[in-house]
């Protein structure tokens, strides 16, 4: 009895400690896997990875560029922020990047970057960001990981909708989130039905990538959310996705949720081009930037615009249509054939998929519910080609792998779900951590995804990292879609919130990679060839130095003769010709940035000393064994002092 | 058998004989490639010339002025900044260089300093008294050659310069 009393409490406790530390290993393993993940992912020191991964910084302003699928952080390209690291936004050259119809912005929200196509295929030769809060589309220029352009979009008042190519980039599409009366003038917020209305706009890029305004289309006041440009058979059409068709201006996140179904607007632009040769616009009165870098002057120029051509759907039938589309639809995909048009409907139990075929035949037999304001709007049946059930709480966002499945995105119930296209089923789905927003196929918005790989773009890691106070990293999980069954290889860290990314095989961008920018070529007005032509000028209380940098010494190195009051512009050139040698420079009590100067490049800084004393500069970046020895001194004495302007190097 | 034994040590000691010759080293080379016994482990034509695109004896026709200026002005580019001609800077003077080095060696270590300063004794030994890698400055064969040509025209003037002077 007692040996039997004593077997069962020993049996019965090994029972419960092996539940115990099943569930405790459960808890702290997190999905953790044996197989040969690591070795998937394992890129050997030295090698390179197989894809570049561009990712947006969200609410950092800028975009990060990746490795996969080591996940290894290359660089962070400044675009819409000022970073005082590489000068941008802080010396002379940068500052006319920044500007906006409403002054200098030191910051803004990057969202979707989107590589320029050739025949629908990523080319690799640049890369698009559109700024949220102020309206703007940058050109990134991917021989030089630098941004090369930004033009503001007039008429707009949240850029969301943005920045999606065409086939061969014709026009980078852009829509704004927020309605405006347009044009902006003061009325009261109560008259949004009356007042408020949407653009859809159309960036034209040139062979050269410069960007320009071709038109935009007025469209009734809704919010207008995520858009992709159509490919294949439905290359001349663009489609974006509209929120709000409540029209509501307060407590959207009820008012905006009432109707059954919003709308993706299909917009013929080659029927707008017609229209735009047909002079059937009108030409409105607004203020809109452009600025672009100069490569040659190694600067960057403002050019201030003041007229957009605006389409009107009423005068210009044929224009655009609404495909209706469930609850609060967000991203708008259009698979690799051109023939399906996923959206992903926020609060919808399905993912809708219209068909392009049949929305051609539902507008020839006008198979129309009824119209908003010129608008026809589709039958729901007449285009769909067929729902995706049980496909998780909250799509948001769909990419292809090209062999025939979707990958969709589940905010709420925070997973990736696979399905078939063709029969609409859910054939495979896996949980991310945690609240995935967007995801990213090598490709996969392309007419050819490289497919291998989908990551998974999430805003929340809660215990995922080591935590770092309030506030945690976000990050992205690396899914290999290889095989039947997705398989998670690897989390890693991101900077900013990453609304989108996407990739590219590395071997498409290295060869085009500058190594220098070649001396001989600068055309900066202040740059010098040869260190013998360093000197200092002055013209009235501005003082120009004309200094040159090469290991490991400035020339001047010793400048008499400044005084207090005095803006001392110090025009940088670097002299050095070789790869991965750049040079810093910063001097004592400097009020806006370090310069760091590329071989062959120019770059200037504006210094105003306020007291008189001696003042320290030095070489910020490890340049040689003698960086140590990279530095130089400035006297600065009072104003109503005799001391000459006097400079040079080791005399 | 015997015979085959003997020339095969024959061949050994043929053999290490040529080894030795070869970790003999750079420890006798002063500082100048020209002119030296090459017993630095390097082929003769390496030894007086350097490495790089340089791979035969230039045919050097007589001074071509126009070029030489040309040479000047991308020696103050793209030279100046570390070499003077009559005093050392952050590398030797340079006034003299082609009494120090072949025309050969100089364009060579001019276009491809990186593997010179890893593999040749006089590089090596010129990067221990400046401390300081020469740096590639992105020189291509042309403009090496006008270098030269610049160089050549400074050897002239230095030549009649010390006959003027006897």
């Amino acid at each position: 009895m007692n040996r039997k009393y004593i077997k069962a409490v020993l049996i019965s406790s090994a029972v419960v400690a092996a539940f115990a530390i099943f569930h405790y290993g459960c808890q702290e393993s997190k999905n953790l896997s044996a197989g040969d993940e690591a070795a998937r992912v394992y890129v050997a020191p030295g090698s390179y990875d197989e894809f570049y991964m561009f990712t947006s910084g969200g609410f950092s302003g800028q975009v990060g560029v990746y490795g996969l699928p080591s996940g290894r952080l290359f660089r962070q390209i400044p675009v819409f922020s000022q970073d005082a690291e590489k000068a941008y936004g802080y010396s002379e050259e940068s500052k006319p990047m920044l500007m906006t119809s409403f002054g200098f912005l030191p910051w803004d929200d990057a969202h979707h970057p989107e590589l320029s196509q050739t025949d629908g295929v990523p080319d690799g030769r640049w890369l698009f960001i559109n700024a949220n809060n102020t309206p703007r589309v940058a050109r990134i220029d991917l021989s030089t990981f630098t941004t090369a352009e930004i033009i503001e979009i007039p008429n707009s008042g949240g850029n969301h909708g943005s920045p999606f190519v065409t086939e061969n980039n014709e026009y980078v599409v852009a829509s704004t989130r927020f309605s405006l009366p347009i044009p902006n003038e003061d009325v009261p917020i109560s008259s949004y039905k009356e007042n408020f209305k949407g653009t859809l706009t159309f960036i034209k890029v040139a062979p050269d990538g410069k960007l320009n305004i071709a038109f935009q289309i007025l469209v009734p006041g809704f919010d207008y959310d995520l858009a992709h440009a159509g490919k294949g058979p439905s290359h001349g059409w663009a489609f974006f996705t509209s929120y709000n068709t409540e029209q509501a201006n307060t407590l959207l996140e009820v008012n905006a949720s009432q109707n059954d179904k919003d709308f993706i607007a299909a917009v013929n632009w080659k029927k707008a081009e017609e229209y735009i040769a047909k002079g059937n616009f009108t030409k409105t009165s607004t203020t809109y930037y452009r600025n672009y870098f100069d490569e040659r002057k190694h600067m960057a120029f403002s050019e201030k615009n003041s007229e957009v051509k605006i389409l009107t759907p009423e005068d210009c039938p044929g224009l655009i249509y609404y495909l209706p589309t469930p609850k609060s639809p967000h991203g708008v995909d259009v698979d690799p054939t051109g023939e399906y048009i996923a959206a992903g409907g926020k609060l919808a139990a399905v993912i809708p998929v219209h068909s392009f075929s049949k929305m051609i035949k539902a507008i020839e037999s006008k198979d129309f519910d009824t119209d908003v304001n010129g608008i026809p709007v589709l039958k729901y049946e007449s285009v769909l080609a067929g729902e995706v059930e049980n496909c998780g709480l909250g799509p948001l966002h769909t990419e292809f792998d090209g062999n025939g499945f979707g990958y969709t995105s589940a905010f709420i119930s925070s997973e990736i779900v696979k399905w078939e296209i063709g029969t609409w089923k859910v054939v495979d789905r896996i949980p991310t951590y945690y609240s995935i927003g967007h995801l990213s196929i090598p490709g996969g918005d392309s007419k050819k995804p490289w497919g291998k790989y989908v990551v998974a773009l999430n805003k929340i890691t809660k215990d995922r990292y080591l935590p770092t106070g309030p506030e945690l990293t976000q990050s992205a999980q690396l899914i290999d879609i290889s095989g039947d069954k997705m398989k998670l290889l690897l989390d890693f860290p991101t900077i900013g919130e990453p609304h989108y990314a996407q990739s590219i095989p590395a071997e498409i961008l290295m060869k085009n990679s500058k190594k220098i920018y070649p001396i001989e070529e600068n055309e900066h007005p202040y740059s010098i060839k040869a260190e013998k032509d360093a000197r200092v000028e002055r013209k009235n209380n501005d003082v120009h130095v004309y200094m040159s940098t090469i290991r490991t010494h400035f020339a001047p190195d010793n400048i008499e003769g400044i005084k207090v009051g005095d803006n001392v512009y110090f025009h940088v050139t670097n002299l050095e010709q070789d790869w991965d040698i750049p040079h810093g420079f910063a001097v004592k009590g400097a009020q806006n940035s370090e310069l760091l100067i590329l071989p062959g490049m120019t770059e200037t800084i504006v210094w105003k000393p306020l007291q008189a004393g001696i003042y320290p500069f030095y070489c910020t970046d490890f340049c040689s064994a003698l960086h140590q020895e990279m530095q130089g001194y400035v006297r600065v004495s009072p104003r109503n002092s005799n001391v000459e302007l006097a400079w040079g190097t080791g005399k | 058998m015997n015979r085959i034994k003997l020339f095969l040590t024959f061949v050994m000691i043929i053999f290490f004989a040529v080894l030795q010759a070869g970790c003999g080293g750079d420890s006798n080379n002063s500082d100048s490639a020209k002119n030296k016994n090459n017993n630095s482990g390097l082929p003769d034509w390496e030894f007086e010339n350097g490495f790089g695109p340089i791979k035969k004896k230039l045919y050097l026709v007589p001074l071509d002025k126009t070029m030489a200026s040309e040479g000047e002005k991308i020696f103050e580019s793209k030279c100046a900044s570390c070499h003077k001609l009559d005093e050392r800077y952050v590398g030797p003077a340079q006034r003299n260089v082609l009494q120090r080095v072949t025309p050969e060696f100089f364009m060579n270590m001019v276009i491809n300093p990186e593997e010179n300063l890893e593999k040749h004794p006089h590089a090596k030994e010129m990067l221990a008294t400046y401390l300081q890698k020469m740096t590639n400055q992105n020189i291509n064969l042309t403009d090496a050659r006008k270098l030269l040509e610049y160089f050549r025209l400074l050897n002239e003037e230095l030549k009649n310069d010390s006959t003027t002077n006897k």
